[in-house]
């Protein structure tokens, strides 16, 4: 049977894209603008996907996004995307090779497993930034809220002011650059992969630990924030895995025997 | 899941019961099982009651409509027994009255007295606040209640996604902290050491009318600025004293605060400006009441701010 209402309002199962964008210029440079206003998410996500994979506009603007939820999810090609304001959650997720620019700020778990691509936000992020980020990089301008980079896997995430409670929470993999202060618990229960923090930090996670920079890390703070043209701060310290979650130790035996 | 909302007018006054309305129905999704409003209007020196006699949901047998008219009848008597005298007497459905009336005594033999009779409840008591809560989606609500147009000074709101417990008007959110006059709560999350906290409470004479665990925060609340604390003491005193995950709002005749936890696991848009603040667990709820192009941020972990009037 074909279920053909939502209570909810959440699913629209026959929307198609609305085709109010206007399209302007020639061949490759050709630009698309749409205002979203008064189109629900699917029908934003629809023209969206019409204008990158049908009309192959490889720049596309989205006017009055309103804060809206799951706003450009997974865009799978080569374009410019520019969100003229804010986005509500799970904006940007699932995304591999789009260069997303948000000039508002974003809710909850932004860029959530990104594959590749930069998404860089204009204001502030809420919690959960990047969350299983495994490439690409997402830059926000001002300050996130907690779990920033939860289960990096890759990529680097950069942070232009604080960061809340437990950054980089079980980090696999990547970088994070976080250039203010950063909340309790950091980089707790991280396997690998570099936290780099230019403010105070409140409090370390378990098993991360402190280590000397290197040349090559300042080359590569130089370089990522020079990109994306953010004030360095004076001093960065590095924290990286401690190791010591890696193996179980002898006062875990009878975990060790479940595993061996 | 659950969403809540609040907004304040610094100065003056706004259609709070408009503005509410609008935050609630932009979040429907995040609960549609009932939606509350805790509003404040105009202070006077009369006292104003919210109560329920039935729920929505309960079987309409014979005599229904007759129990609820004996039911009604016999508040407005055991009011007037103790010594209130009674103004006015409004019922938007045939279960739910407000009841304004002058009284001077202590409002918890009265609260008490008004639910001995069967089946009812008092939402609210004070002398601004009214709660309103029903089930179904804001607007609906506001509809059924004649929210539109109710002006005031601020406002707390909440949409349910029930799961702690029943879908009805008593687990429904803002909850009153009963009996403490003219203070309310809406609350995301879940409280695990609430049994202890309502044995505690219910030791020093406290009710509860419901298996809500949202419903202690107010009570507690209200219980330690009773004790002489301020508000945004007692608010950060819960930090502490509360286990579980959540973000809350309480409201008092002349403040509105928000805490949350230490894990910052429920979400809170926050939006602040001269002449308003405006919070809510999704920007779009903002947004609702804000035309303009606007900055926003989201609280961190152990934060609790307040804003009086």
């Amino acid at each position: 049977m074909k279920i053909n209402y939502d209570a909810r309002g959440l699913a629209e199962p026959d929307a198609r894209a609305p085709e109010v964008a206007t399209i302007d210029g020639e061949g490759n440079d050709r630009r698309a603008v749409f205002d979203a206003a008064d189109l629900s998410t699917r029908q934003i996500n629809l023209e969206l996907r019409r204008l990158v994979y049908d009309e192959d506009i490889a720049d596309v603007t989205i006017l009055n996004p309103g804060a809206k939820h799951s706003i450009a999810v997974g865009i799978l090609a080569r374009c410019a995307i520019t969100i003229d304001g804010s986005l509500g959650y799970f904006g940007c997720g699932l995304i591999d090779g789009p260069e997303i620019r948000i000039k508002g700020r974003v809710g909850w778990s932004v860029a959530e497993n990104m594959m590749s691509g930069v998404v860089v936000i204009d204001k502030n992020a809420g919690s959960l930034a990047g969350a299983a980020l495994r490439g690409g990089d997402l830059v926000v301008r001002r300050d996130v809220g907690a779990r920033t980079g939860i289960d990096q896997k890759g990529g680097t995430i950069i942070v232009g002011g604080d960061a809340g409670m437990m950054t980089g929470f079980m980090l696999q993999r990547g970088r994070q650059i976080i250039c203010g202060n950063v909340g309790g618990g950091l980089g707790d229960s991280m396997y690998d992969g570099v936290i780099y923090v230019g403010g105070k930090i409140t409090s370390l996670g378990v098993d991360c630990v402190e280590a000397e920079p290197t040349d090559s890390d300042d080359e590569f703070l130089d370089r990522k924030l020079g990109i994306y043209g953010l004030e360095r701060p004076a001093a960065f310290r590095k924290f990286v895995c401690g190791r010591k979650l890696w193996n179980y130790d002898n006062l875990e035996p009878a975990e060790r025997k479940l595993v061996l | 899941m659950c969403g809540i909302a609040g907004i304040i007018h610094r100065d003056g006054t706004g259609d709070i019961g408009s503005e509410l309305t609008r935050m609630l129905q932009s979040m429907k999704h995040r609960g549609p099982d009932s939606s509350g409003f805790a509003l404040y209007g105009p202070a006077s020196d009369m006292l104003v009651m919210r109560i329920k006699l039935a729920d929505p949901n309960d079987a309409r047998d014979v005599g229904w409509a007759d129990r609820m008219e004996r039911h009604r009848n016999e508040i407005e008597a055991r009011l007037a027994k103790l010594g209130a005298v009674i103004d006015a007497v409004h019922g938007d459905q045939e279960y739910s009255y407000r009841v304004r009336f002058s009284y001077t005594g202590e409002l918890k033999p009265l609260a008490d007295y008004v639910e001995d009779v069967p089946g009812s409840e008092v939402l609210s008591l004070g002398h601004s606040l009214e709660i309103v809560k029903d089930l179904s989606d804001a607007e609906s609500v506001a509809e059924r209640y004649r929210l539109k147009g109710f002006t005031g000074t601020h406002a707390i709101g909440h949409v349910r996604m029930a799961t702690e417990s029943d879908v009805d008007i008593s687990g429904a959110h803002p909850y009153w902290a009963y009996p403490f006059s003219d203070i309310a709560v809406v609350h995301n999350g879940q409280l695990t050491n609430y049994h202890m906290w309502r044995r505690r409470l219910e030791r020093i004479g406290h009710r509860f009318q419901s298996e809500c665990d949202s419903e202690i925060i107010a009570v507690y609340l209200a219980q330690k600025m009773a004790d002489g604390l301020t508000l945004e003491t007692a608010m950060k005193q819960s930090l502490d004293e509360l286990d579980g995950v959540f973000t809350y709002l309480a409201v008092t005749a002349d403040a509105l605060g928000m805490a949350k936890d230490e894990m910052a696991a429920k979400p809170l848009v926050l939006y602040e400006s001269d002449d308003l603040v405006a919070l809510a667990s999704e920007e779009v709820a903002i947004r609702a009441v804000i035309g303009h192009e606007i900055d926003t941020y989201d609280p961190y972990e152990r934060q609790v701010l307040v804003w009086r009037r």
